[in-house]
């Protein structure tokens, strides 16, 4: 095996094992994310109850901030597998689907940063 | 024998790539297999007709064929468990290119057991004692779970996989590697886990099952590629720490 190809074969192995770490990791941060959309929506679910939560809050900017983190990365892994499956050039594929996961990366801390830092329009 | 019509409608591949079916009206008879169908058309209808078969008691895998567009072994499949309206639909396995009417070349299939390093490495010769396995031991009895194969390509053939990406090895070459990576004698793992590992490997198998539904021998190619899924990706994150790329 050529050295390019066992490259190329541990990186597809360590993608399978991220995709799946994340994956399983996101269904912890779903459940917790769900719990507390359930219970607030039960007392009257405003934004400014969102607000009010998130704001100056390190402990959910650094929940969702990791939430943002692990769905990019699962998602880059993922669409890099559905373009190569649909007949893209695996070197095109993995460029186009970090540049995606990187512009979701940058929308969500976006998010992240506005519920938590940002000040009302 | 239900007490069905006396004569089967056959359709027959005729031809390479290209081609199409011919009907041949064959006569029933009890406890009649696919294989028996297929015999009776080159020996009373048409001696051309071209397919496989050796052993006729599902030990050597050569008859495999695809029957009412499902990949069987047909010697050992009666024309009363798959014949729809008295009719029988017989073409070659898919995946694979196609010789001549039901025969296929397999070059490719058994490329690929090579690919996946299918080989048995040892390091022992033939002048020296003979390697204890007891036959209870986990590993043992995870390779014996996959041992049984034929090589008939019946999985193969039936891999939506292999289907739309050609490189990918297919169950039959990661079912090998598996039962010798679960081989505690042979010596060569991390090259192995290598071979099976990335786009054209385990790490591609959608586990949707195919292979393990058709399977004439009753292995489950998809429980030892979800077992080489992790063991290739537990080696590639060994690699990283240990710097050996």
């Amino acid at each position: 095996m050529m050295a390019a190809d066992r490259r190329q074969a541990r990186q597809g192995a360590r993608r399978w094992y991220w995709q799946r770490l994340s994956g399983a990791l996101m269904l912890i941060f779903i459940l917790v994310h769900l719990i507390v959309i359930l219970l607030a929506a039960s007392r009257g679910f405003t934004a400014a109850d969102v607000l009010a939560r998130t704001q100056a809050s390190v402990v959910w900017a650094g929940f969702y901030g990791l939430f943002v983190v692990l769905a990019c990365s699962h998602a880059a892994i993922g669409l890099r597998n559905v373009l190569v499956e649909s007949g893209c050039a695996a070197r095109l594929a993995a460029p186009l689907s970090n540049v995606i996961g990187l512009v979701l990366l940058l929308m969500g801390w976006r998010a992240v940063w506005a519920v938590t830092f940002g000040v009302g329009a | 024998m239900n007490q069905e019509s006396a004569s089967l409608h056959v359709q027959v591949w005729r031809g390479g790539e290209e081609g199409g079916y011919q009907e041949y009206t064959v006569p029933r008879r009890e406890n009649q297999t696919v294989l028996d169908v297929v015999t009776w058309i080159q020996r009373n209808e048409d001696p051309g007709l071209s397919y496989r078969y050796a052993c006729r008691v599902g030990m050597c895998g050569s008859c495999a064929m695809q029957v009412n567009g499902i990949a069987r072994w047909t010697c050992r499949t009666h024309v009363s468990n798959v014949v729809r309206n008295d009719t029988l639909q017989l073409a070659p396995l898919s995946n694979l290119p196609v010789v001549k009417d039901l025969v296929v070349d397999m070059d490719v299939f058994f490329e690929k057991i090579q690919k996946a390093k299918g080989n048995f490495t040892g390091t022992r010769t033939r002048y020296e004692e003979v390697a204890r396995v007891l036959p209870d031991s986990p590993q043992r009895q995870l390779a014996d779970a996959g041992i049984e194969c034929i090589g008939c390509g019946v999985c193969y053939s039936s891999c939506d996989v292999v289907t739309w990406r050609f490189e990918y090895l297919g169950p039959a070459a990661l079912n090998r590697a598996w039962t010798l990576v679960c081989d505690e004698r042979d010596v060569d793992n991390d090259a192995r886990l290598e071979a099976v590992s990335g786009d054209a490997g385990c790490h591609s198998c959608h586990s949707q099952g195919a292979c393990t539904l058709r399977c004439p021998k009753l292995i489950s190619p998809t429980a030892g590629i979800a077992g080489l899924k992790r063991l290739a990706a537990r080696a590639a994150l060994r690699g990283d720490k240990g710097g050996a790329e």
